[in-house]
């Protein structure tokens, strides 16, 4: 009986050795009906469209959003944002690597640097080390390599230099943390076989280890980058001109705040937007190798089955 | 002595070796002549592997000597001093062995191609164009001439071993170590790896080779050696340490992987 059931061949109209009954190859297909999504949809429709209305007839002049949209403030505020994003992150970036390797170290000299430094700024609030780097002329009201260059402290430290070491500096050690376990989720076998080819423990690094380590880094990074753009606005504090410091600046002059904040909201969305975008394509290409070519494998492999 | 072709490719002498409270090597000396096929054999644990190890310093040894190619590994000798030497220097010393890891261990990131050129371009400095042609006459003699541009996830394991074969092949090495290299494979692809290296042992390159393939043992070693606890306990001739040992553990060693 076993023998007819395993000669049985999906492909065959009339399978050998079964009886008519168990064949349902005629039979009409219905696909599982979805009501239970049809009613969320509707009530979640009906639930927008509620908010939508609300807000329509509310107290919002739409007319003021659409006019500062594209102000010259605005503007100029959304490319300090997306420039304080941008070096903030470089910086957090050179100091994570640096620090991650450091942590890393067979030299204890350099793995306590390492870690006093995740410590301390990780332990501290980054709204206070913001006012820390800008009112540093009060420790030292002159900064200078003696003999060299001087400078008076309030001349250094303006709001961009202070914004940029109190967000660079602190995500570098967030970014350390991230790019350890991107470190230690690359398997030793790598680590090893790069040294039985006689490279040296940098070079294992930066060749091997660390490419492989970016396809775990990237996820994350890209979720700091993002919620580097919306940090950003903390420096509003210590007077950067940033996008929700002009808006600010803007309603106290007009007492539009609604709009204003809208405004920014709106620019915070279509930078993230475009920033989500571009980490899907940077995790492709970081996975190389690694699932992204099963289709590919598959056709490879079926003319040397066949 | 007679100059370098008569010192033996690997000197070692009364090497140990502990991992915490497990003391994985109790005084091992060998000493394996150049253009040996030399097959490690014994129970897991009994620390075949960490010798293996051990000969190209992925592991420190802890008390002994180890010489390769007739350098003293891991130390400069100057007068009565040993000093230790620097990464790089390691570095440098670990390109006379070419190591095969049971997990293949290819770089996850690279193609076949990459993968092989990698040592010749990025530690050897050689020109790519060169180290890639040397490289594609390698995956020609490992079978695998139309693999160059796969990645390890694409490829089988018996093909993945026969590329890391490859891949340490291009450093030029005057010595081979396997580290069991079929125990992670189908049985059904282990012939395409022993082919590789029943190949490579009729070129006269120095192999030492820890495996369970008795079979492989008898027919390609020119020596077999039994290691059980962290100790060498039988060496000699295939036919007889796996035909006729001396030792009673020996015996029972084989009795029970025949079985």
């Amino acid at each position: 009986m076993d023998r007819t059931v395993v000669n049985t061949s999906a492909a065959e109209a009339k399978p050998v050795g079964v009886t008519s009954a168990y064949s349902i190859a005629h039979l009409r297909h219905v696909p599982r009906r979805h009501y239970g999504r049809w009613v969320a949809a509707a009530l979640i429709l009906l639930a927008f469209a509620a908010v939508a209305k609300a807000f329509a007839e509310g107290q919002i002049a739409w007319p003021v959003v659409a006019q500062f949209f594209t102000a010259p403030a605005i503007l100029s505020g959304l490319a300090n944002t997306i420039l304080m994003t941008v070096c903030a992150m470089v910086l957090g970036i050179a100091l994570g690597v640096l620090f991650a390797i450091m942590v890393m170290s067979p030299n204890p000299v350099l793995k306590n640097v390492a870690v006093f430094y995740i410590w301390f700024f990780r332990g501290t609030p980054l709204l206070l080390q913001l006012l820390l780097w800008f009112n540093l002329a009060l420790v030292f009201p002159r900064l200078g390599i003696p003999g060299l260059f001087e400078a008076r402290t309030v001349d250094v430290m303006t709001p961009f230099v202070a914004t940029l070491l109190g967000l660079g500096i602190n995500q570098g050690a967030y970014t350390a943390e991230v790019v350890r376990g991107g470190i230690l989720s690359v398997d030793v076998g790598q680590t090893e076989a790069a040294k039985a080819i006689g490279m040296t423990r940098l070079t294992t690094l930066r060749r091997i280890v660390l490419p492989q380590a970016m396809r775990v880094i990237i996820p994350p990074v890209g979720n700091e980058v993002i919620s580097m753009v919306k940090l950003t606005s903390v420096a509003s504090v210590i007077q950067y001109a940033e996008i929700l410091r002009n808006a600010q600046t803007i309603y106290y002059a007009n007492a539009r705040v609604i709009e204003l904040l809208i405004v920014a909201a709106i620019w915070y969305l279509v930078v993230v937007t475009i920033l989500s975008i571009g980490q899907h394509y940077l995790e492709r290409y970081f996975s190389r190798g690694r699932g992204d070519r099963r289709p590919a494998r598959a056709a490879a492999a079926a003319p040397e089955a066949a | 002595m007679q100059g370098a072709a008569a010192t033996p490719m690997v000197v070692a002498v009364d090497v140990h070796k502990h991992f915490g409270p497990l003391h994985a090597l109790q005084g091992v000396s060998l000493e394996i002549p150049r253009g040996e096929v030399l097959c490690i054999i014994g129970p897991s644990g009994s620390g075949k592997s960490t010798f293996l190890r051990c000969i190209n310093q992925l592991e420190r040894i802890d008390a002994g000597a180890i010489w390769v190619d007739g350098e003293l590994a891991g130390f400069r000798r100057d007068g009565d001093a040993l000093y230790e030497l620097t990464d790089a220097e390691v570095a440098r010393q670990r390109l006379a062995s070419g190591m095969v890891f049971q997990r293949f261990n290819l770089f996850a990131h690279m193609t076949a191609l990459e993968n092989i050129i990698e040592g010749p371009v990025t530690v050897q400095k050689r020109a790519k164009k060169e180290a890639s042609a040397e490289a594609l006459a390698l995956l020609e003699r490992v079978g695998l001439a139309d693999k160059r541009n796969a990645y390890p996830s694409e490829l089988s394991g018996g093909q993945q071993q026969r590329i890391a074969i490859a891949r340490a092949l291009a450093m030029k090495p005057k010595l081979m170590l396997f580290d069991e290299p079929t125990s992670a494979l189908d049985p059904e692809l282990v012939g395409e790896v022993l082919a590789v290296m029943r190949h490579l042992a009729t070129t006269g390159m120095t192999m030492i080779v820890v495996t369970h393939e008795l079979g492989f043992a008898r027919e390609v070693a020119n020596r077999v050696v039994f290691m059980d606890r962290g100790r060498i306990v039988e060496v000699g001739p295939p036919r007889e340490v796996l035909v006729d040992p001396r030792e009673q553990r020996t015996r029972d060693f084989i009795a029970a992987v025949l079985s």
